[in-house]
């Protein structure tokens, strides 16, 4: 079977130190805004904001800048040319966030009964081959 | 003051893990699962676990869900509007957040209260 997922160790050279910085204190700030958040309204409206879009602003702009970057090297505008990889992110964002929706499902019905550190694990990993699962097929009927 | 700064780093930390992971992935629709990735849930839920018990932390689970759904139409229409119309992403993921918040305090009243 053609390999259709690859991994692009080069990507990590245009991003720069300062865009890991803001990705880490963004992601810092929003575990901890959430966690202020439970213990002043309670687990309820807590849990709300586990599926903030923390980072997503920041990921999806890096992405926009970086293709249009690439592509003003070689001479052309490349504003399209970003804004549709920022689409493309934001769709499989989409589809990333429907797997979410079973991750938490699976954590709501079986933290109370089995080992919460195993359904951790167990979540994560299904969330994982989740969305790889809708990934594929939405690719497939797209053929 | 010791617990939120545990937050922060480890949330730090588990953001920046997927992020780099979206990074190197390609295609980049691929990639962008990894926008939604369960990182702050992850870090989050395993502090809750250990100060709060797993209970607690079932219950913020299923208030996720709502949370989830709400960032599924919040992705969607993103990558609409960015497919569909010339705006910036900044422009476009931060103009949206209120739609997020509406969508899933919406099911949180409608189905979880």
């Amino acid at each position: 079977m053609r390999m259709i997922v690859k991994v692009d160790l080069s990507s990590l050279n245009s991003t720069k130190p300062h865009e890991y910085a803001i990705r880490f204190l963004f992601g810092g700030l929003l575990t901890m805004l959430t966690g202020l958040i439970a213990k002043e309204y309670g687990p309820v409206i807590g849990g709300l904001f586990l599926a903030f879009p923390a980072i997503f602003p920041a990921s999806v702009t890096l992405i926009e800048k970086h293709e249009k970057q690439k592509k003003q090297k070689v001479g052309y505008d490349g504003t399209n040319r970003g804004r549709k990889a920022a689409s493309l992110e934001a769709a499989g964002a989409s589809i990333g966030a429907l797997a979410l929706v079973f991750f938490a499902f699976i954590l709501y019905r079986c933290l109370p009964v089995y080992s919460a550190w195993l359904m951790l694990i167990i979540a994560g990993l299904s969330w994982l081959a989740l969305s790889g699962l809708f990934w594929f097929l939405r690719k497939k009927a797209r053929r | 003051m010791t617990d939120l700064l545990l937050r922060f780093l480890i949330g730090g930390t588990v953001v920046s893990f997927f992020a780099i992971l979206g990074d190197i992935l390609r295609p980049k629709s691929f990639a962008g699962l990894f926008g939604a990735a369960p990182s702050i849930a992850l870090a989050t839920l395993a502090l809750t676990i250990v100060h709060n018990g797993k209970i607690y932390a079932a219950i913020e689970a299923r208030s996720m869900i709502a949370g989830a759904f709400a960032l599924y139409v919040y992705a969607a229409a993103a990558s609409w509007i960015l497919m569909r119309f010339k705006p910036s992403a900044l422009l476009v993921t931060l103009a949206l957040l209120p739609l997020w918040l509406g969508v899933s305090f919406s099911i949180w009243h409608l189905c979880l209260r």
